[in-house]
């Protein structure tokens, strides 16, 4: 019997569902997938890319007489978001890549998403349209203009179905309140607020109101050269809309209390690792930066990743390495400027496990209560519909053993950066450069 | 049947109807604003069966046209046929009240609210109650917050049963799931309590009350406290201590900054719902707070109100409270740290003098009076500076006076020019208080200065004041003192100023009146005519256009 929230990431047994977009080796860069985000039913999968778009896939209503085949995801809506600007006054080009994208808790039949490049957030509406009206006075349906005379009576519209139509519209344009790049965007629990993060500041908006947004953190420096440390992610508490959190480049989160003050760049909390000094290289600093924070369904715990790790946190701090392998080639990665990758990470529905991509198109799922992982693998010859994924082991050096990959063969062009798990269920979405692979819980 | 008229009226009428489907979306607009020309046209029958219902699915549309429609929709009742008819209009407004843009769903309420007064008691049971059930208990959030706002309209007038249902459906959506649910039901709680009976008030009001300043969302436990406000209101002041101040009193000590600046915002109202043994006893110590609190929009807000806070104290114990209590803080608050909050005091702080008399406003008043002219944020000296007239009343302005001068002077030479501005617009005020001799005296000079600032918009500003202090202080006054230096300024080598006059004089001509003008401005203005630079010529032709009127008539049709 398959248990609906998600069990632990080793007893689920992974299989492949769907692969969405081209499959041939000339990758476009504007379809480079830029970020993946499940709504809150877990019903609408939205990816944006590189060249501005978003794509929505919808889950199908489950087939009663193909149980083993889970419900899929086929294309809702697609629309352009964003498109690319040019910033006259600095002579800048705006790129319109998707940074960013958050679902809005659905208040009525239409859906609503946040969408933001590096300068501009979007508040986008998508809804259906199923009837349409019928019957003018002055010509028939088809166009052509009756004779005026001909009529006698008034004729008032009626409204009859039509086949289903998708309609993307932007609702909201919140614009111009950045001077740095946008990283990331939360919405509050209160359904009204939203923040957004840039470098060096974050700013509250509220949902209804585009000409003002207030400035809660900034961290810029009086003196420019004096900068060290910029912000990385940022997002709200799950339940408390008070609380928000903000990582930063040197590897601190600091976790900050909107009740207390209208300005928030003191702190309630640093978290805050030590390094070990065994450890320490020229790399140090910039491996320590970290690239993701999530807070977990439950509010109790926080994950963040940095480059080499997935650090969970709490008032007992835990952390798991990811690919502590990678630490032997941190030259070779820095050279290629694949140090500097910002990989994600997510929670499953009950907070029980974790997930955050790798190179190779290696993704791994490391559960925290049984303290076990597995790596996994997206690729094109694991395609076959209900193909279990079987699981990877690299090796770091020394003698190889059969079925293990070398470090040295990882390609470090194919990198997993975005992940998202369904909110209820175990199906995950793992985005290569420009596709989307779905992976669902095998089903007996 | 309205419709079988002959067609030259229908043809109008047919294109309205077809522009409610048209592409371009001024035309739906501009269709939906002349519903009411389609529906006589229709007839109320046809109205009520063709047009409504296709309205009721029209809910596609921009929000611009959705407003209008919903607005429109409110004042339908006679053109479906009447008061009996009225329930026909709930279902297009119905699903108005769904949308997710809060203007519509307002519009939709407030339509809906209007025509609820049109039911009868027993329509208001049939149809209006069930619309609201339906609304409140609906799947989205954006139904039950429309449901919230109206409960108080359907109230007074159904019968008993039917208002338990009411009630009950209120306290489900104080605890809904959703906060912007709960924040919809706190916004209209006060206005629900007013309807309710006393006991109902007592028993499921309070509770419900206390609920929501608890919240654990920010959002709603501060719309409680405006609600409490209006509770407050309602109840006897016996009940008062017991329900509703241990509420308030944790709101002004709620850990949000947010939510104690609402209490702050609110003061003024609560003070009078309370009344004023409660006032004493509780007020006057959470006022103290919020002006000493932590956070700086706090003390602002609570400065903000200081004035009204000490007018409405009892008058028995009013100044022995302010000198003991408030005038403390007040002066604690002259140095703060934050600008705003000093700047909301300085709006304020004069209006004590009236409260306390001479003596006091000598003794305590006045050192905070001048410590704040000599501010550093000009903000703060013009508050001052515009709020002079109470002081006047009091001691007069002579004590003020000579630290007035050096403030008046350093705002207007200030660097940034809308404190300039701002400074020349409250010259006019200050003259008048300050009277003709010390104005010649000191600040004459000054309003010549702003002639010939750099900035254009201080130049035309000074203009209009020069207009406005001729008003005040006469003709005569202006010959003897303003008029030479304007018309010496002729003669400036720098255009700019030369033109300044002939704005001056346009100004000027009509408060200096004919003979002035004749005698003096116009033969300036002729010699300017053969001025070297083109502007100043053709602003020539413009000034003598507008002084043309002023001047006798005979002398226009002579000389120019």
């Amino acid at each position: 019997m398959v248990s609906g929230a998600g069990g632990g990431g080793n007893d689920v047994q992974w299989c492949f569902s769907q692969v969405k977009g081209a499959i041939d080796d000339d990758v476009a860069e504007a379809d480079i997938i830029s970020t993946v985000e499940f709504n809150h039913s877990g019903e609408l999968l939205a990816t944006g890319d590189k060249g501005g778009r978003v794509v929505i896939f919808q889950q199908e209503t489950e087939n009663k007489s193909q149980p083993q085949c889970r419900s899929e995801y086929n294309v809702y809506s697609t629309f352009q978001s964003h498109e690319p600007e040019f910033d006259y006054l600095k002579s800048l080009e705006i790129e319109e890549k998707i940074n960013k994208i958050r679902w809005l808790p659905q208040k009525n039949a239409a859906q609503f998403l946040l969408s933001t490049n590096d300068k501009t957030i979007k508040l986008w509406k998508i809804s259906e349209r199923d009837k349409r009206p019928e019957g003018y006075n002055l010509k028939e349906e088809d166009g052509r203009y009756r004779d005026a005379t001909t009529i006698t009576t008034l004729r008032v519209p009626v409204f009859r179905p039509m086949d289903l139509m998708v309609e993307a519209s932007p609702r909201r344009v919140f614009a111009n309140a950045h001077t740095y790049h946008i990283n990331s965007i939360s919405v509050n629990s209160d359904n009204e607020t939203y923040l957004s993060a840039d470098d060096l500041r974050i700013n509250l908006w509220h949902l209804e109101i585009t000409d003002r947004s207030f400035n809660i953190v900034d961290i810029k420096p009086a003196n420019m050269e004096e900068l060290t440390e910029v912000i990385t992610a940022a997002e709200f508490h799950p339940h408390q809309c008070n609380t928000f959190v903000y990582s930063s480049s040197k590897g601190t989160i600091r976790l900050c209390d909107m009740r207390a003050s209208a300005l928030c760049d003191k702190h309630s909390k640093l978290f805050e690792e030590p390094e070990d000094p065994s450890n320490r290289s020229f790399f140090s600093e910039i491996i320590s930066s970290i690239s993701d924070v999530k807070f977990s369904h439950n509010g109790r715990y926080m994950m963040t990743r940095d480059y080499l790790s997935v650090k969970i946190w709490d008032l007992n701090m835990e952390n798991r390495p990811v690919h502590e392998y990678l630490r032997s080639k941190l030259c070779s990665l820095y050279e290629n400027d694949c140090i500097f990758d910002k990989f994600e990470c997510c929670w499953n529905g009950n907070d029980s496990v974790v997930m955050t991509g790798s190179y190779n198109n290696f993704f791994r799922m490391l559960d925290r209560t049984q303290r076990r992982d597995v790596t996994l693998e997206a690729s094109r010859e694991s395609c076959k519909p209900r193909q279990v994924l079987k699981p990877r082991r690299v090796c770091a050096g020394g003698k190889r053993k059969k079925d293990e990959i070398s470090v040295d063969s990882l390609d470090f062009n194919k990198k997993i950066l975005h992940t998202a798990w369904h909110p209820q269920e175990n199906i995950i979405a793992v985005a290569t450069t420009n596709n989307l692979y779905i992976f669902q819980e095998k089903v007996n | 049947m309205a419709g079988a008229d002959s067609d030259d009226s229908l043809y109008p009428i047919a294109v309205l109807i077809d522009e409610l489907r048209n592409e371009d979306v001024q035309l739906r607009l501009n269709s939906i604003k002349k519903l009411s020309t389609i529906a006589l046209a229709l007839g109320v029958e046809r109205t009520r069966t063709e047009l409504l219902p296709f309205l009721t699915d029209t809910i596609y549309d921009e929000d611009e046209v959705l407003l209008a429609l919903a607005e429109q929709l409110g004042n339908f009742t006679m053109l479906v046929g009447g008061p009996e008819y009225v329930h026909c209009l709930l279902p297009p407004l119905e699903s108005l009240a769904t949308v997710e843009e809060t203007v519509v769903r307002d519009k939709a309420v407030e339509s809906l609210r209007k025509i609820s007064h049109e039911h009868s008691p027993v329509d208001l049971e049939v149809h209006f109650e069930p619309l609201v059930k339906r609304l409140a208990s609906g799947d989205w959030f954006t139904s039950r917050t429309s449901a919230c706002g109206l409960f108080s309209v359907c109230y007074p007038r159904v019968s008993s049963t039917v208002k338990a249902e009411i009630r009950q459906h209120f306290r489900t959506l104080c605890s809904d799931d959703t906060p912007m649910v709960r924040r919809a039901a706190a916004s209209k709680l006060g206005e629900f309590a007013k309807v309710l009976e006393l006991e109902y008030v007592k028993s499921d009001i309070i509770s419900l009350f206390t609920a929501l300043a608890s919240d654990e969302q920010d959002s709603v436990r501060l719309l409680a406290v405006e609600a409490g406000v209006s509770i407050a209101t309602l109840l006897p002041q016996e009940d008062l201590e017991a329900l509703v101040m241990p509420t308030l009193r944790q709101a002004a000590e709620d850990k949000s900054w947010r939510v104690r600046y609402m209490v702050a915002d609110k003061f003024s109202d609560l003070q009078k719902a309370v009344g004023p043994e409660i006032t004493k006893n509780d007020l006057v110590p959470a006022f103290q707070n919020l002006l000493k609190d932590c956070e700086a929009e706090v003390r602002a807000a609570a400065a903000n109100k200081v004035k009204e806070f000490c007018e409405n104290l009892p008058e028995d114990s009013r100044e022995t409270i302010i000198m003991t209590h408030i005038l403390p803080c007040v002066k604690e608050l002259v140095s703060d740290t934050n600008q705003h909050v000093k700047s909301a005091l300085a709006s304020v702080i004069m209006g004590l003098s009236t409260i306390l008399g001479k003596d006091n406003t000598i003794e305590h008043l006045l050192p905070l009076f001048l410590a704040q002219l000599k501010d550093e944020c000009p903000e703060v000296r013009l508050n001052i500076i515009s709020n002079l007239d109470c002081v006047n009343e009091v001691i007069g302005i002579r004590q003020l006076s000579q630290s007035l001068l050096p403030a008046i002077v350093e705002l207007a030479e200030d660097a940034k020019w809308r404190v300039r501005l701002a400074i020349i617009e409250y010259m006019p005020l200050l003259a008048g208080q300050l009277g003709v001799e010390f104005f010649d005296e000191k600040l004459n000079s000054l309003c010549m200065a702003w002639l010939v600032d750099h900035v254009y918009a201080i130049r035309e500003a000074a203009t209009c004041n020069l207009m406005k202090l001729v008003e005040k202080f006469g003709a005569e006054w202006a010959q003897n003192t303003i008029v030479p230096k304007v018309l010496g300024m002729a003669n400036d080598p720098n255009y700019l100023h030369r033109m300044t006059t002939l704005f001056c004089i346009n100004a000027l001509s009509e408060v200096c009146g004919q003979e002035i003008t004749t005698k003096h401005m116009l033969p300036v203005v002729f010699k300017m005519s053969n001025d070297q630079v083109a502007n100043v010529r053709f602003n020539v032709a413009k000034s003598l256009q507008k002084i043309g009127p002023v001047l006798d008539s005979k002398y226009v049709f002579i000389h120019i």
